[in-house]
């Protein structure tokens, strides 16, 4: 514990150090204005904004990028209770009790509350993180080549079969992406592999302009032509005070929503979606009178939003702790942490103490920075959804190009981001989840590495994966998993998903 | 054609795509089972997507149907493309400043009409100021085009 307050101390001095501190409220600000704009949810923002943060140090970069992820979750909740309009995916469930109680008059306590809520969760579960990431990290480094590749398999099985719809779907996307990270030099031969003369892919296909083609481009295409005016009424600062009784209801579901949310945020899969669900049913499964839900019950916005900025922190662990991104947001940080040299890994925390003490001491920064601005500013932010969406999406175009083509000055990325929306859209259109697709792109290349490592350490034995224990108990699991996955296909019922509240309903949208 | 699922359109595509990943990994040195190839791992993930292809073709009979997907926005969608491509293709020979104002000027005055004076003032605005805020401010060299704009 000794050790974990003074690396904490040593984080402090690094996130309070002037320039850091800039990046957290910028990336806080930002993540608060992509979080109220409906269609930019977290994936996007961070995959439009991931340019920005090249001329930066890592730490900084990380930083920012952390702040854009829970700022989102703040934001989101702004305009699900004051419009109706789920700013991100996560918060789709504080529309329903938030926006009651906006039309009783209460929209400031909820306000309120969803801020109180994230702020608490937010702390408490980067303690958690702070506490889990390190012995997580120790463990790993018992990891060998099959361990890894047993263990990116199972990231990718989980992923799949924790994303919404059948699992052929997630895995068919996630094969695509990983596919997709076959293109360029063959590591271990140094061999060129599907590049067809284009020098620009000897490095393979860049993550940036795949994530920003399919997260962002995707989004501008498919809300393309929207010309939707809001009305806005925010509330005034001495309506924001929820009253005694609010208090004492909402402080049970925000417990209880940091434990599920950070839970949940480990398991690879939309944690920050699937906890926001999960929460809003356990708290009317636990409620006296669960008839008030849907009516303007405050718990059902004090444990959703909880549990979706206790995710973000949970989603941070296995990226931090193992290099293994949970979903699309931690997998475009990794990319994040990648170009600015930063090998991910259990390492990291030994090599980078700095980077991870300093990225954990933001998040505290940060989640304070948050609940002072937010509260007060509400009003300021839910103008944004004033600026018309045709100067708004524009905007957005040019600046993914931008960042793009700065990314390694070539025109090549700004057509292999163009072609990734082309295919986001097409597949976003037809129901599909495209996060799989850029886990699989970072993945690729240490899935096939460790595959091939693992053989040549055993003369080209195959039962390695199968005799070293960790490997093969995740092994096991996964192929569990796709069985599962496989057998829930014929037999919707009985799809444990579903027990769980884990299908999430309105499809892909805004993830 | 109007008894397609999405599922069918998705897996014949993927269908496709895997076919042709496999096809074109012939090129590539397979190596051995037991000693892989940098051809290996493609052709693994090129089967696997191949049968999850078709078990979406086949377990797809009941989802939605490709004809019920809504195109609304297509034409939007089309030219919005369409700058984008432009982009690719001028950003390199017209410059930064030269292309973003071109671009935001179509999607503004042309596709949205919002007018002349005003798709000028925010495509002029918006591309001096990003550039501005990369070249100077963030230090990230942004293309120059002819007489130095």
């Amino acid at each position: 514990m000794g050790d974990v307050l003074q690396n904490l101390a040593i984080g402090f001095s690094t996130a309070l150090s002037p320039d850091v501190l800039v990046y957290a409220f910028a990336g806080c600000i930002v993540g608060t204005l992509v979080g109220v704009l409906p269609g930019v949810g977290p994936l996007a923002g961070i995959s439009l904004l991931l340019p920005v943060t090249f001329g930066l140090n890592p730490t900084s970069a990380i930083v920012l990028l952390a702040g854009i992820y829970y700022g989102a979750m703040y934001g989101g909740s702004t305009t699900s209770i004051l419009m109706r309009i789920p700013g991100e995916a996560a918060s789709v469930m504080t529309c329903i009790d938030g926006y009651a109680m906006t039309q009783k008059g209460r929209s400031g306590p909820a306000l309120a509350i969803a801020a109180v809520g994230s702020f608490v969760a937010g702390t408490l579960s980067i303690v958690a993180l702070m506490l889990l990431a390190p012995p997580l990290a120790e463990f790993a480094l018992r990891f060998g080549p099959p361990e890894h590749f047993a263990m990116l398999t199972l990231g990718l099985l989980v992923l799949a079969y924790m994303s919404g719809g059948p699992i052929t779907r997630s895995l068919t996307m996630a094969a695509f992406g990983l596919l997709l990270g076959m293109v360029g030099m063959d590591t271990m031969t140094g061999l060129f592999r599907f590049e067809y003369g284009f020098s620009e892919l000897g490095d393979g296909i860049g993550i940036v302009p795949v994530a920003v083609g399919l997260f962002g481009i995707s989004e501008i295409l498919l809300s393309a032509g929207r010309a939707a005016k809001v009305e806005i009424r925010a509330p005034r600062l001495r309506e924001l005070l929820p009253n005694r009784e609010e208090w004492r209801r909402s402080a049970a579901p925000i417990g209880r929503g940091t434990v599920l949310g950070f839970l949940i945020g480990i398991i690879p899969g939309p944690g920050h979606i699937i906890s926001s669900f999960v929460s809003y049913s356990v708290e009317r499964r636990l409620a006296k009178n669960p008839e008030r839900f849907g009516q303007g019950a405050i718990e059902g916005v004090a444990g959703p939003e909880s549990a979706n900025n206790s995710a973000t922190s949970g989603a941070l662990v296995p990226m931090l702790a193992l290099g293994l991104p949970s979903g699309a947001v931690p997998a475009i940080m990794l990319a994040a942490m990648m170009i600015h040299g930063i090998a991910p890994g259990p390492l990291l925390i030994q090599d980078q103490p700095a980077l991870f003490w300093g990225v954990i001491a933001s998040m505290y920064v940060g989640n304070a920075v948050l609940l002072i601005l937010n509260l007060p500013m509400v009003g300021l932010f839910v103008n944004v959804l004033r600026v018309p969406y045709s100067y708004l999406y524009p905007s957005l175009l040019a600046f993914a190009t931008l960042g793009v083509y700065a990314v390694n000055n070539s025109v090549v990325d700004v057509w292999i981001m163009a072609g990734a929306g082309v295919v986001g859209y097409l597949l976003r259109k037809l129901d599909y989840e495209i996060a799989p697709i850029i886990l699989g792109l970072v993945l690729a290349p240490m899935l096939e590495l460790n595959f091939r490592q693992s053989l040549a350490i055993s003369a080209g034995d195959y039962s390695i994966f199968f005799t070293r224990p960790i490997a093969a108990g995740m092994l096991l699991v996964a192929l569990a998993l796709l069985l599962l996955g496989v057998r829930s296909i014929f037999t919707r019922s009985g799809d444990p998903r579903g027990y769980m509240g884990l299908e999430i309903p309105g499809g892909p949208e805004n993830r | 054609m109007r008894s397609l699922t999405i599922d069918h359109v998705a897996g014949l595509f993927f269908t496709a795509f895997s076919l042709f990943v496999l096809w074109e990994s012939r090129k590539i040195p397979f190596g051995f089972l037991a000693e892989p190839g940098p051809g290996v791992m493609p052709t693994l993930l090129a089967s696997t997507l191949l049968v999850c292809s078709i078990a979406l073709i086949l377990g797809g009979r009941s989802g939605k149907r490709a004809a019920a997907v809504q195109w609304t926005e297509w034409w939007h969608a089309l030219v919005i493309l369409g700058t984008c491509a432009f982009m690719a293709l001028a950003l390199e020979r017209l410059g930064y400043r030269l292309t973003i104002f071109i671009a935001l000027l179509t999607l503004v005055s042309v596709l949205e009409r919002k007018g002349w004076i005003a798709g000028l003032l925010f495509a002029g605005c918006f591309s001096a100021g990003t550039y501005f805020l990369f070249n100077a401010l963030l230090n990230v060299p942004l293309p120059l085009g002819p007489l130095g704009l």
